[in-house]
């Protein structure tokens, strides 16, 4: 004897639907259309106060043909990666207990809140006397600015594990290990997500100011030099490769989340950025 | 010996109402066998306390004064001796039909080379073997409930609960899996406690219905439909359905309705 279900087979869609665009070529048309206006109004610009896009793309070929930029560029992103690789490695732990165990919730939880919602750049000049001028300052605040959003978010998510899940451990006299593993944490992935992706935007963000505020180098070194002798369309080459640079990532951390976590995207029936 | 003994269960709860704590009486006193192989429902209406039972036997609750014995055994907290479906299924969204079905058994510690294939024939029990690599969200409700229930039952509890595991599904759904259930039961012989707010299910599935409200139980009523039942329609127009229906619609209505009954007091 067995059960039998009628309900067996999935249904194709019944009707063709119009066709629709897909989201790429919009975006991609959205691209070419503002970088498009932007280019057509370059005859009226004054090269002191802006620039635009053809000048910007002479001047970061010239900036990279002498090499100035590919240094720069590698010179910012070691601290970036240090720093946003430490905040991951860390946050999200320190996040899952806080969130799990009341205790270091009440112990700790307002140190992260106050950490989150301090301006920490007020820190950066104690911080030099601390670490110097170099790298590891530079880490060190790039992880500061980056650690909070992610442990925050990865506590947020711990929180909003449905109690009826964690009862369905219960349930099943599951240890402590098991029900982290295959409800908590399973569970928590899209907030740990997100919080990696508000991550970036923080990353970058310290990772210029600590250029422009410790030892002037890297990216943000090239923006301050650029903009002190007026050349405006060298100033706006970092700051694009800048912006570029946290649209893949945050697209990149996107594509993970639906490779670790594909029912989350299915279950809400949008892919998100 | 009973198979399942509630003996004199209550549970208070603390409930905080504009500043003032009330103490809410959610089981007043509960007490029932349920003996070996026996289908019994839980009956009443909404706050009568009959979900809050089942949890308590279960071991998701605590009462705060009686026991539950399963076997010669007081319970303290969950047991694979008791298997659960939950009211929506509540599988685990990240994981497919099957998988769904090994995580309770590898919780009860079943060896990692046979679980596929033990799991592989619970599922094949409730009638998903095609659908055993999808995941939740893939599932009509009636699917979902199927897999809780393969999932309950694979752990090979002595006692099954379910709390209201039909009452979110259409009418349709409703009565096949109610047959299924019942035809599960005739050929495992399973002891099932069975909360459902709707009588016709309580008379239809059940061999006593006992009758909750305001956190007392009103009367416990046995249903003489003798088994198998496997028509649905045949059981529905025997004139005992229609009387203990009627007896249990009656134990209702003569208590007051639960709200006004449910024991509330200020504390100090």
């Amino acid at each position: 004897m067995t059960m039998t279900t009628h309900a067996g087979v999935a249904t194709p869609a019944a009707a063709k639907p119009a066709w629709r665009m897909p989201s790429w070529a919009i975006t991609t048309v959205s691209l070419i259309v503002v970088i498009g206006v932007w280019q057509a109004c370059g005859p009226w610009i004054n090269p002191l106060f802006a620039s635009y896009p053809s000048e910007i793309l002479r001047a970061a070929w010239k900036m990279t043909a002498s090499g100035q930029l590919p240094t720069a560029f590698l010179s910012s992103m070691q601290p970036f990666l240090a720093g946003y690789a430490l905040a991951a490695l860390l946050g999200v732990p320190a996040g899952l207990l806080l969130g799990r165990f009341r205790v270091l919730d009440a112990a700790f939880g307002i140190y992260i809140i106050a950490g989150y919602s301090t301006p920490l750049i007020a820190l950066v000049p104690l911080l030099m006397i601390w670490f110097g001028l170099g790298f590891v300052v530079k880490t060190v605040i790039i992880f500061l600015l980056t650690f909070f959003p992610v442990c925050i978010n990865t506590w947020i998510g711990v929180k909003a594990v449905p109690k009826t899940l964690l009862e369905v451990g219960t349930a099943f006299c599951a240890p402590q290990s098991a029900v982290m593993r295959q409800i908590v944490l399973p569970a928590v992935l899209p907030y740990i997500m997100a919080g990696l992706r508000l991550g970036i935007g923080k990353a970058v963000i310290a990772m210029v100011i600590a250029e422009f505020l410790t030892a002037i180098s890297g990216l943000g070194g090239v923006i301050i030099g650029a903009a002190n002798s007026f050349k405006t369309a060298e100033m706006f080459v970092p700051i694009i490769i800048i912006m570029v640079l946290a649209v893949l990532l945050t697209a990149l951390v996107g594509f993970i989340e639906r490779r670790v976590a594909p029912w989350h995207s299915e279950l809400t029936g949008h892919d998100g950025v | 010996m009973p198979h399942v003994q509630i003996q004199n269960v209550s549970k208070t709860f603390g409930l905080k109402v504009n500043g003032q704590v009330l103490t809410a009486r959610a089981l007043d006193g509960v007490s029932f066998d349920v003996e070996q192989g026996e289908i019994v429902a839980l009956a009443g209406p909404s706050g009568c306390g009959k979900t809050t039972a089942l949890r308590i036997i279960m071991g998701l609750e605590s009462a705060s004064s009686g026991a539950v014995m399963v076997g010669d055994r007081a319970i303290a907290g969950c047991g694979h001796d008791r298997g659960m479906v939950f009211q929506h299924a509540e599988l685990l969204p990240w994981k497919s039909v099957l998988e769904n079905v090994k995580f309770g058994l590898a919780m009860k510690g079943v060896p990692k080379s046979e679980l596929d294939g033990m799991a592989a024939r619970y599922v094949e029990l409730v009638g998903l073997s095609d659908a055993k690599d999808r995941r939740p969200h893939q599932l009509s409700g009636g699917m979902k409930q199927r897999v809780g229930i393969a999932r309950a039952l694979a752990i090979d509890p002595e006692v099954l609960l379910m709390d209201e595991p039909f009452g979110a599904l259409d009418s349709q759904t409703r009565e096949t899996l109610q047959m299924e259930l019942l035809a599960i039961h005739e050929r495992t012989r399973k002891t099932i406690i069975f909360v459902t707010h709707d009588l016709d299910e309580a008379v239809l599935l059940a061999d006593r219905v006992v009758v909750l409200n305001a956190g007392r139980v009103q009367e416990i009523i046995p249903i003489d439909l003798g088994r198998p039942r496997r028509d649905i329609r045949a059981v529905q127009t025997n004139p005992e359905f229609m009387r203990k229906r009627t007896m249990i619609w009656e134990a209702l209505h003569v208590a007051a309705p639960a709200e006004d009954r449910l024991s509330i007091r200020r504390s100090a």
